[in-house]
């Protein structure tokens, strides 16, 4: 039997599901055999989506592993998957992050363990399926799923103030989402007007040619939903109250998956759908994305809690992301996207390395630290790697994704360029300052000096992080020959969408170099 | 004139017949049996005559047929909503053999008010006569009238009642008076003819046509709860024994839409432009208003109530724009509504103890140690309401919206989805009390009895299968208000 004819996407999004259902009937005093039990079923769920790795067509400009069903065809509802280059790694990040999550979850969750694994197995289900639906109603639906799982994480499991970051992450989220629903129905019937069809197929839906002003009004609902949950500045301030009353395995899956949805929903949906608007908001959201950049960075350096500097620190790398987006052109697109994968890998690990000094002194605040590297050398490596990975240090992951999002930058306007680089001086400002005051120097505190050093468990948890930051430094072509053929066709897309409405530079900009071209010349000089 | 009927009329109104004898053999019972068990028999025989009679009126569907000498129709669009009534009465009739015995309202009488009350909603429905609509209306409104204050020796119960008495008269007066110009302008009663009367005399001039047809708004709208006239319902459905509160919020508003739909989509809908302003402010303040107040509630029957009357808001969003198609959504609607909110009023009651009905927030507090399964169906019931697919609630609040945007009433869209975030808030906030916060006093055990039990799972099952598969039920809503086109 071929690969191809196994619903695999299927399998993928409702395996946790089913793994949830199944811990219902689990007895709650057993709680080894409940971690034990979702630990298999997100593992196996990991090996479930390495075949769509391996199998994923790298020269095929079509979504593949494709399952169409009828829902409600009067309406236009399909159940309709599939994935490309973009989405496929965002979909291995997710199955390999909740892995790390049940593993670092293992003993800082004592209450409640049932309840917390099965609303961990419901979000990544309805992650992976945020993910893989091409149909606007199959990706609302996931969309909005992730929102109940995530309150709970935060407002159960959380720190002290988490009832207040629970709402606010909920209602700033369900604000921009039902704007969002409105635009996808006038999307829907204004194609219907031009074909006379119904459809919430998002393949067709980029096929209609929308009039500029309905553009921007569409665009700007699609824009503030997906702006939020980036989070962009100045809707970002739900984040660093739902990332510091976050358990550490929310942070993780929050900062790691939860964050990309939105700069995932820019790429998937409001860019090609609404070219145009798409377009003309460059200076917009290019100037809002380096203010974040900035901004994030400059608060972040004042942070005294850890976990609130690494919060603020994702709306500066996030601001990144964005402006690499909308640079338009092949470098700014692929290093956006890698840089999502970085920031998911490298955030993710710094949330863990917080989440483990946690654990042990029951404070995040920086001043109760210093000279941490002199009691637990081991953990001390970890932690310096994945500090330099976030500083982009070249020969960690994070150099590749913001080298190429600074090279799209400069090539699409030099003030922008120039001031996002500023953001990568004092991204080394914070985060080495930081590591400094925690990990050099002379113990001071008592209770610092018999400190134990990382188990295996959190060993085993770090190592795969630490693999792939190094994997995604030195060897990024293996991750960029997967994206190449679908970003090249996403910018031919663009460009032959709106042409008339890009600047003539940004035009001869798009069918420039390949994307791995770029990434070997980059990764050589720097050797 | 001769008025003849002939006999073979009777058959067509078989199911109003079958209700109108089980409710009258329950109001024997209820004079000869006295206790628990006349109360629990009362209860039973009420289930299987509200089911009974869905049997019968399900044979219906796909009949036209106008009888009495037109005064009577027998449609999809009454079928359609009769069947959602008898749901409804299954439904509480099952949640009240329990909180019948409980409070010691559970006598036969109140079987028998509750099938009468349906009774006056399936009238309310099945006629293109306003003597009729009148007539059913007045029937229902009787009956909840006793209904409120069935708890005799609760102030708050006794209260409810007269005050929904005093308001219901007034909105009674106000849509008898709407009736009667209108007929003093027209010389007709019956809304089809009317519309042929509307069409042949463009435009329509008297005065007395027009204050006619605003007094019938303002009838109406007391009936559904629409602001301004809302100002009874959180009290009465503070007051009024839960059960009620859950007949009332969702029949109740049911047969008040059902019969508003058919009145100004068959008779008015030429007049549109005119009265489609008047019910966009009205909608526009009812979710405004709804929404906002309900944030601040304290009790949960309260917010309930204040949440109902938001809904009522939204569903006016899709009856505005006056699309005949999508007018279906208003159907839709009130069917996911009605299992949501009866859900809801079901937690509402397991909390409740005998003389303390513990409707405060507080008492949700650590609901989900304390009952796990209560617990998740509330959170479900509240998810719906709030609007998060897959649940019901989102296929309803999709296609209502759907409405607005096709019609290009973007700005009444909006506010409504902005509106149903704020609500989202108040939803979370019980959510939360029973997931996030500690009991701040020793709580009781509840105690889950297997009658609530049983209607929780079928709000939830009916929840996620109209919520997942929504397709069935809106082509049955569509053909139900294909009689409009």
């Amino acid at each position: 039997m071929s690969m191809t004819s196994i619903p695999l996407l299927s399998i993928l999004i409702f395996f946790p599901l089913l793994g949830a259902v199944l811990l219902l009937f689990a007895d709650r005093k057993r709680t080894l055999f409940i971690k034990v039990f979702t630990l298999v079923i997100s593992l196996i769920e990991f090996v479930i989506s390495l075949p769509l790795f391996f199998l994923f067509d790298e020269k095929a400009k079509v979504m593949q592993f494709v399952e169409k069903a009828q829902w409600f065809p009067e309406w236009g509802i399909s159940y309709f998957l599939g994935i490309d280059g973009i989405s496929l790694l965002l979909v291995m990040l997710t199955t390999f992050l909740t892995i790390i999550c049940v593993l670092c979850s293992w003993e800082s969750i004592e209450e409640r363990v049932k309840e917390y694994y099965i609303t961990f197995l419901f979000l990544e289900t309805a992650m992976i399926g945020t993910l893989c639906s091409l149909d606007l109603i199959l990706f609302y639906i996931f969309w909005e799923l992730m929102l109940v799982p995530m309150y709970l994480l935060i407002g159960i499991w959380g720190g002290p103030r988490r009832i207040y970051a629970a709402i606010k992450f909920f209602l700033f989220t369900m604000a921009g989402s039902v704007l969002m629903l409105l635009a996808i129905l006038a999307l829907y019937f204004t194609y219907f007007n031009e074909s006379g069809v119904y459809t919430f197929n998002v393949l067709e839906l980029y096929k209609a040619s929308i009039p500029i002003v309905k553009q921007y009004w569409l665009f700007g609902a699609f824009a503030l939903s997906f702006a939020i949950k980036v989070p962009m500045f100045p809707v970002h301030t739900w984040l660093p109250d739902a990332h510091t009353e976050a358990p550490t395995a929310g942070s993780v899956i929050l900062a790691g998956v939860l964050l990309k949805m939105g700069t995932y929903g820019f790429l998937r949906f409001a860019i090609p759908l609404f070219p145009g608007a798409a377009f003309d908001a460059v200076p917009i959201i290019s100037t809002l994305a380096v203010i974040g950049i900035i901004y994030g960075a400059i608060v972040s350096m004042m942070q005294p809690d850890l976990k609130r500097l690494i919060a603020f620190s994702s709306v500066s790398h996030l601001g990144y992301v964005m402006l690499g987006m909308f640079a338009f052109n092949m470098q700014g697109m692929e290093g956006s996207i890698y840089q999502m994968l970085n920031h998911g890998i490298s955030t993710g690990g710094l949330f863990l390395i917080v989440g483990m000094v946690y654990e042990r002194r029951h404070t995040r605040m920086i001043a109760e630290f210093g000279g941490l590297s002199k009691v637990m050398p081991v953990f001390a490596v970890f932690f310096m790697i994945i500090t330099l990975s976030s500083i982009a240090l070249p020969g960690t992951n994070g150099f590749v994704g913001e080298f190429l999002i600074l090279l799209g930058a400069f090539k699409a306007n030099k003030v922008y360029g120039v001031l996002a680089t500023t953001g990568v001086v004092l991204g080394a400002v914070y985060m080495l300052w930081m590591f400094q005051r925690v990990m050099f120097g002379v113990v001071t505190k008592e209770e610092n000096k018999k400190l134990k050093d990382l188990g295996a468990r959190e060993i085993l948890i770090l190592v795969p992080m630490v693999f792939l930051i190094i994997l995604m430094g030195v060897y990024p072509k293996m991750f960029f020959k997967k994206m190449d053929t679908t970003v090249v066709a996403y910018m031919a897309f663009l460009k032959g969408k709106s042409a008339q409405h890009m600047p003539v530079s940004q035009v001869a900009a798009i069918p420039g170099m390949a994307g791995s071209e770029v990434i070997d010349k980059a990764t050589k000089s720097t050797k | 004139m001769d008025v003849v009927i002939p006999a073979s009329d009777f058959r067509w109104i078989l199911p109003e017949i079958a209700l109108t004898g089980w409710a009258l053999l329950l109001l024997l019972i209820g004079g000869f049996g006295k206790g628990t068990i006349s109360s629990r028999v009362s209860g039973i025989l009420c289930l299987v005559g509200s089911l009974f009679t869905i049997y019968y009126t399900v044979g219906l569907w796909g009949t036209r047929q106008d009888v009495f000498n037109g005064l009577y129709t027998i449609d999809d669009y009454g079928t359609f909503l009769k069947v959602l009534f008898l749901a409804i009465l299954a439904l509480i009739a099952l949640i009240s053999l329990k909180y019948g015995e409980e409070t010691g309202i559970g006598s036969g009488e109140y079987y028998s008010l509750l099938m009468f009350g349906v009774l006056g909603m399936m009238v309310m429905v099945s006629s293109h006569s306003f003597v009729t609509i009148f007539i059913g209306l007045e029937v229902m409104s009787l009956s909840i009238y006793v209904l409120c204050g069935l708890m005799r020796d609760n102030v708050k119960s006794v209260e409810a009642s007269l005050k929904y008495f005093l308001l219901g008269a007034f909105a009674t007066a106000f849509l008898l008076y709407g009736i009667a110009l209108i007929y003093a302008s027209t010389g007709l009663v019956d809304v089809v003819e009317l519309k042929q009367y509307i069409l042949s005399k463009q435009p329509v001039a008297a005065p007395m046509f027009y204050i006619g047809l605003g007094l019938l708004i303002v009838g109406f709208g007391f009936k559904i709860a629409s602001v301004p006239f809302h100002m009874w319902t959180p009290d009465v459905y503070q007051g009024a024994p839960t059960s009620v509160t859950a007949y009332m919020a969702t029949g109740v508003k049911a047969a008040a839409f059902g019969a508003l739909m058919r009145v100004f989509y068959t008779a008015f809908l030429p007049l549109i432009s005119g009265w489609s302003e008047i019910l966009w402010v009205i909608a526009v303040l009812t979710m405004c208003v709804g929404n906002i107040t309900a944030l601040v509630q304290q009790d949960v029957k309260r917010m309930l109530a204040y949440s109902s009357i938001a809904h009522a808001g939204y569903i006016l969003v899709a009856f505005v724009t006056g699309d005949k198609v999508l007018s279906s959504s208003v159907l839709f609607y009130l069917v996911a509504y009605a299992f949501m909110n009866i859900g809801a009023f079901t937690v509402v009651m397991v909390l409740g103890r005998k003389g303390d009905e513990n409707t405060d927030i507080e008492s949700y507090a650590g609901l989900g140690r304390r009952h796990p399964f209560v617990a998740l169906s509330m959170s479900i019931f509240l998810l719906s309401l709030a609007g998060v697919p897959p649940l019901a609630g989102f296929a309803g609040k999709f296609y209502v919206f759907s409405a607005a945007i096709k019609a290009h009433y973007y700005w009444l869209a909006v506010i409504g989805v902005l509106t149903s975030a704020i609500a989202a808030y108040y939803y979370l906030r019980v959510i939360m009390y029973m997931y996030f916060k500690e009991p701040s006093t020793m709580a009781d055990p509840v105690e889950n009895e297997p009658q609530y039990g049983a209607s929780m799972l079928i709000c939830i099952w009916a929840l996620l299968h109209i919520g997942i598969f929504p397709r069935y039920f809106l082509l049955l809503a569509q053909k139900a208000v294909g009689i409009f086109s």
